[in-house]
């Protein structure tokens, strides 16, 4: 690929800009960042949530790019109307992004996402990861890892917040057959930005599922946000991944782990796990890398 | 022009193709479906050019009319019942948006109990969502309406988006002999769409965002005063249609024999032309009766109904619908106006048709009877038994 976009290349311009997220958000980053890639000729289109929520509150609009609130359900489908409508106008060279929170994409929206991935419709799904219903106060979403306290979860001495793994949005994805898919974090823009602009060239659906911590859902210091994203890679509970033409590939294969516990207890929301749910994540981390290296490619270049 | 013999739902599809919508979401629900099937075809066959998209769910097909619309570009969808139900969250987004999309609704009986057959609860429960509403009698104005309803939605004093109701089966489904205009009259009533109210990448816009509690009321006062502003564009653009096509619906109302009628029975949909057939024999034999068809239930048409009910001894509304626990939405709307225009009249009111139920020409000519005799106001029809005030 040429004229890749670096951190030295990459465009001054803001589209994403005086928006009132909270200091060291994660998501904010994560919408800037995709914005400032996909540049002035982005349609964007954010469901109901945080992201919304901090930057369209008329009169003070925060979105230099063309951009729509979506109902929470809607990401998806409005952006199949979007394309379809600029298109119909006799628009081109435009990209049609959703900008989607977890909740908005792993729960009330997958049915829309499921369905524009099916027509295959030309748009780039974006969705950043906080792990739960954030501008709601912290809720459970289906993408909530095992033992996150949240204000639905609560940590007690009968139960040790959230009972339920983190759904498989990547792969679930996948199994659509989708035109290209990955995973990023906002603790590796390089790769992030990397993704988005691969995607931003593919016709057809493309999905970008980006972890992007919240300080205050996740109960770590405003300065950490990048940090923490770091070591939940480094740990082994995300990881960076391709799925195209019917293959994945992992983008980076960490020869140990660091500790997972450390990741854990540096959180909030985690400080009540003792050490059996932390072994619980354990196991359940070690199963799935044994399945990754025993099915996925690995990319040669370390990222 | 030509002539054909369609369903109402075909003659939708016919209105539709003649408005040029360049994005279509469809989604099926009975009996609705034969309008996204003919339009299926036309896309097909290429004498509708447009993209089609086959969406997941009813809310789909709105929020992706709603982007589309918001890309300026000419929308249709199509629903019923539990779709339109379903697509409840969107209905508000498209007129808090101010979106004219354009859309048909099949009327047809809400779960629970199921049924599929023709009520008008779906879409008079829904009479607060900000949209415009028609409700058409046959298959000719089903297809007129469709041309009409791109006219007034997109008007940009208006740019509100309008649900056009068809009667399920009995409307939808049933056969009549149509006039199709001709692509070029069609043209040169409807222009093509333009709005300001768009993203476009000369003008970049952010769209569709919140407004707190210090501007808010000044939008919603906004949306109302143009929904309001509608009734006059409504009127225009029947005198254009008639002017180009040779017929006319009278705009908000159309009366019937109201000329020093003492009795008046308000009605909306398909069962209008039976209506009006009891009327002639009524009059035949002397009798002052007359009708009211209200095609708008948003805007709510009151000066015609005050103009029309002005000397009315006893006025009846006839709707397929019930608010639990009250009375038919029509009939409260009606009384509203009357009392606040202190007309001096008996009103009553006469649920039938739920869930599909005949509606008789015996039926209709007890409610003329009941109307002359006075006695309980709200009544339900075909039930074989009354229930008390
Ligand atoms: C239909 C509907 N249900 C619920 C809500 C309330 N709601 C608004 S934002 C939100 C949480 C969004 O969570 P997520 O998608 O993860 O984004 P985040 O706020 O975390 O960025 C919820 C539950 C809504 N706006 N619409
Ligand atoms: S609550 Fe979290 S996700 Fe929402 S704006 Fe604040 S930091 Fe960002
Ligand atoms: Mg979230």
């Amino acid at each position: 690929m040429t004229n890749k976009i670096t951190a030295k290349t990459i465009t001054d311009s803001e589209f994403f800009y005086g928006h009132k997220a909270c200091a060291g958000c994660g998501g904010s980053l994560a919408v800037r960042i995709a914005l400032k890639v996909l540049g002035e000729r982005a349609i964007s289109v954010l469901p109901a949530g945080c992201m919304s929520a901090v930057g369209f509150n008329y009169p003070h609009l925060c979105f230099s790019n063309n951009s729509i609130i979506s109902t929470f359900a809607g990401t998806a489908s409005m952006l199949t109307g979007v394309e379809a409508g600029a298109r119909a106008v006799g628009i081109k060279n435009f990209k049609a992004v959703g900008l989607a929170g977890d909740g908005g994409t792993a729960d009330i929206g997958i049915q829309a996402l499921s369905g524009a991935i099916d027509r295959n419709d030309d748009i780039l799904y974006i969705c950043y990861d906080n792990e739960a219903y954030m501008n709601t106060g912290i809720q459970k979403s289906g993408l909530t890892p095992f033992g996150a306290k949240t204000t639905t979860t609560p940590s007690g001495e009968n139960i040790h917040g959230n009972l339920r793994p983190k759904k498989n949005l990547f792969e679930i994805v996948a199994a659509h057959n989708i035109s290209y898919a990955a995973t990023a974090s906002i603790g590796n823009l390089p790769d992030f930005i990397n993704k988005i602009e691969k995607a931003s060239k593919i016709k057809g659906t493309t999905y970008i599922h980006v972890v992007a911590p919240c300080p205050i859902g996740w109960g770590i210091p405003v300065n950490e946000t990048i940090e923490i994203a770091r070591k939940m890679i480094d740990c082994g509970l995300w990881y960076l991944a391709e799925y195209e033409n019917g293959q994945f590939t992992l983008n980076k294969n960490p020869r140990d782990f660091s500790s997972i516990k450390d990741y854990l207890l540096s959180q909030g929301r985690f400080k009540h796990l003792d050490d059996a749910d932390i072994e619980i994540l354990a196991v359940q981390r070690d199963a799935k890398w044994a399945a990754i290296q025993k099915n996925w490619n690995t990319t040669k270049e370390e990222l | 022009m030509t002539k054909a013999f369609l369903s109402g739902n075909d003659a939708f599809a016919e209105g539709v193709r003649l408005a040029r919508p360049q994005v279509i979401s469809i989604y099926p629900i009975t009996p609705q479906t034969t309008v996204v099937e003919r339009i299926s075809e036309m896309v097909e066959d290429s004498s509708l050019k447009s993209e089609l998209i086959h969406v997941e769910s009813e809310h789909s097909a709105l929020s992706c009319a709603i982007g589309a619309s918001a890309m300026g570009a000419r929308t249709f969808t199509a629903t019923s019942s539990q779709g339109l139900l379903y697509m409840a969250e969107c209905l508000h987004y498209a007129s808090g948006g101010r979106f004219p999309i354009v859309m048909m609704n099949a009327n047809r009986s809400t779960a629970l109990p199921w049924n599929i057959y023709g009520d008008q609860r779906d879409s008079l429960s829904q009479l607060d969502c900000g949209w415009i509403q028609v409700y058409v009698e046959d298959a000719q104005e089903s297809l007129d309406m469709a041309l009409q309803s791109y006219h007034i939605a997109e008007n940009p004093l208006v740019s509100t988006p309008v649900m056009v109701n068809l009667d399920g089966f009995v409307l939808t489904h049933t056969y009549e002999t149509v006039e199709i205009p001709s692509q070029t009259d069609a043209d040169r009533f409807l222009p093509p769409f333009q709005t300001e109210n768009k993203m476009s990448l000369d003008n970049p816009k952010n769209l569709a965002f919140s407004v707190g509690p210090d501007n808010n009321m000044e939008f919603k006062y906004l949306q109302h005063k143009a929904i309001l502003g509608s009734k006059r564009i409504i009127e225009e653009t029947d005198a254009k249609f008639a002017e180009i096509f040779g017929r006319s619906y009278g705009g908000l109302t159309q009366g019937y024999r109201l000329d020093d009628a003492d009795y008046i029975l308000i009605t909306l949909g398909s069962i209008t032309g039976l209506c009006r057939e009891v009327v002639d024999e009524l009059r035949e034999r002397g009798e002052k009766v007359g009708l009211l068809k209200l095609r708008f239930l948003r805007p709510f048409p009151s000066d015609d109904l005050v103009a029309a009910l002005g000397s009315a001894k006893a006025v009846g509304v006839l709707e397929k619908d019930i608010s639990f626990g009250y009375e038919g939405t029509v009939y409260t709307n009606v009384n509203s106006v009357i009392a606040k225009n202190g007309l001096r009249l008996e009103t009553y009111n006469f649920i039938a048709g739920l869930g599909g139920r005949d509606i008789s020409r015996e039926n209709i000519t007890a409610i003329f009877r009941h109307l002359q005799t006075g006695g309980q106001h709200v009544n339900f029809i075909g039930l074989g038994m009354t229930i008390d005030d």
